[in-house]
């Protein structure tokens, strides 16, 4: 049987902080009178992400996450509310920089500022999945830019 | 006869793996079939027997590859009921198929302010090549919608179907729905406004008896590889009155007659549509595949998968928080079970079910403008051959429960 690629483990994707945070999402109530909207959609598996974004004095004051979406990414933009509400954005920029990289290198050492996202490097492990994991991330770093562009709305496409 | 699925199976060498260490539960033939050994036989005959490139050859290689190629030609035609070999079309699938009607007949036969009728279920193949004619010669698409059980809405036929149309493109059987579409009474609409009908059949012609001439359709496009044949070879039926007068889709070697400096002129057809060396071992493999689903008689194909399908349904229908989708009755629907359950992405539900050696689809199935229909973000999908049984749906609930257990919330009592 054609098998030199090992199995990954099952239970690598399928954490139990991922499934608490999928049956569970954190800030999943949309915020009112965001600074800024960033819409995340991803059209091949069709995962849609809303996150509303507060800043206050250079830092992300409050975040909310909203969408349709699997596990995975349900569980990543529910973590990555509880890691980014109350870090300037000089470091939201790094963590994004930080996780980015763990997706695409499954072997690699997860800096310990990624905290709870360690949960889903197993991700890294299933190619056709990584992408459920980075969409509310790379949402995100559109609606910083966003932010820093002056605007309002955002819509990013993967 | 009856289909006799134990002996079928032993036919399907891949049926014998295993997937993370469970028996193979190959559910995903709207996509791709499984071969018998007789068609990867086929394959491995051609490139150890007989391997020539064909039509130009004098030496006995290039005869006996020719005459393969174009046996084939004619087995293709007699399994459709279509006139004559000459009437068929070797392309590399369903959507160069289709891209070859859009382009060597669209372009040529359509001008600003003519209308193509599609409907809201169409494969991406089936719209996208009208969407970039439409644009380039100011068309208009109209989209017949469905109703609430996935079938064609009667009165949109009536509203579409007019004056100003040239064309109804429309797939015989879903792909996600498994509806069975009237085309027939489509192509009566159609032919009596002087439109001509083009028939998907990517999922029709494997699975139901096809017959150009019942259903009276004037270009039917369908794969070899969603019927036990190989990958890379597709089929065109047109009238060969609308191939004479339509424009060449490729050009260079096979297609010409005469060549000169600034000017050529056409081979006859259905070769002026065939240019470049074909798939020809594939195309020789296709007959082996023709052979079989001949000998087990698509009648019986039909009545198999019709028996799948309610089984399937009957169970499926008893999964806390499913939604099936497409017609109730298994009359009008192919061997297709689309489904969604509450707090279970599809995604999730795949990587679950293929843990439990399950292969089935999940996405949107090339149907994007579908699923908004029906207001989902993507569906599993089960689909169902002749290889399959009813036993096999025991892996699939399995599958399902395992995954309801590891996604849905733990329901709270309150103590």
């Amino acid at each position: 049987m054609p098998q030199s690629i090992p199995e990954p483990e099952f239970d690598e994707l399928y954490r139990e902080l991922i499934l608490d945070h999928y049956r569970n999402p954190r800030h999943s109530e949309p915020l009112a009178d965001a600074d800024v909207v960033a819409e995340g959609y991803n059209p091949l598996c069709g995962d849609e992400v809303e996150l509303r974004i507060d800043f206050k004095n250079g830092s992300v004051s409050d975040l909310s996450f909203g969408g349709r979406g699997c596990s995975i990414s349900r569980a990543s933009g529910s973590i990555m509310t509880d890691l980014v509400i109350g870090k300037p954005v000089a470091d939201v920029r790094k963590l994004s920089e930080l996780f980015n990289k763990m997706m695409t290198d499954p072997e690699a050492e997860v800096p310990e500022e990624l905290g709870d996202l360690e949960a889903l490097q197993g991700v890294a492990k299933f190619p056709v999945r990584v992408k459920c994991a980075t969409l509310a991330w790379h949402t995100l770093e559109d609606g910083l830019k966003q932010r820093d562009e002056g605007g309002h709305a955002v819509r990013h496409e993967e | 006869m009856t289909i006799d699925t134990k002996r079928i199976r032993e036919d399907f060498p891949i049926l014998k793996r295993e997937v993370h260490g469970k028996p193979l539960v190959y559910l995903d033939n709207a996509a791709t079939t499984q071969k018998p050994q007789v068609v990867i036989d086929a394959l491995v005959e051609y490139y150890s027997s007989y391997n020539a490139n064909i039509h130009r050859g004098i030496h006995a290689l290039a005869e006996e590859a020719t005459g393969k190629y174009e046996a084939t030609r004619q087995k293709v035609a007699d399994f459709i009921g279509a006139p004559d070999a000459s009437n068929i079309v070797f392309t590399r699938n369903t959507t160069e198929s289709i891209n070859l009607v859009a382009q060597a007949w669209g372009r040529k036969f359509l001008s600003a302010g003519d209308e193509i009728v599609l409907s809201t279920m169409e494969h991406h193949s089936n719209l996208v090549p009208w969407q970039i004619l439409a644009k380039e010669k100011g068309l208009t698409l109209r989209f017949i919608d469905i109703d609430d059980d996935g079938q064609l809405v009667a009165a949109d036929i009536e509203r579409y179907i007019g004056e100003k149309t040239k064309l109804v493109a429309i797939t015989h059987m879903s792909n996600v729905l498994g509806t069975i579409n009237p085309v027939r009474e489509i192509a009566d609409r159609a032919h009596q406004h002087g439109a001509l009908v083009l028939l998907d059949g990517a999922q029709s012609v494997p699975h139901l008896p096809v017959d150009v001439q019942e259903l009276d359709c004037d270009f039917l496009a369908f794969s070899a590889h969603k019927m036990l044949g190989p990958t890379g070879v597709g089929v065109l039926y047109a009238r060969k009155e609308l191939l004479e007068e339509m424009d060449p889709f490729m050009s260079g070697g096979e297609m010409i007659r005469r060549v000169e400096l600034e000017e050529s002129t056409w081979n006859d057809v259905p070769w002026k549509f065939e240019a470049g060396t074909p798939n020809i071992g594939d195309v020789c493999a296709f007959s082996a595949s023709l052979d079989y689903l001949s000998d087990l008689g698509m009648e019986n194909v039909r009545a198999h998968e019709i028996e799948l399908v309610q089984e399937a349904v009957r169970r499926l229908q008893n999964v806390p928080g499913i939604t099936i989708y497409g017609p109730e009755s298994a009359a009008s629907k192919g061997g297709v079970v689309a489904f969604n359950i509450e707090d279970i992405h599809p995604h999730d539900l795949g990587t679950v079910l293929d843990r439990h050696g399950v292969a089935i689809r999940a996405g949107h199935h090339c149907a994007q403008p579908l699923m908004k229909r029906l207001d989902v973000v993507a569906t599993g999908r089960a689909s169902f051959y002749v290889y399959n049984e009813p036993t096999e749906f025991d892996a699939l609930i399995e599958g399902i429960e395992a995954a309801a257990r590891l996604f849905r919330a733990p329901v709270h009592t309150g103590a």
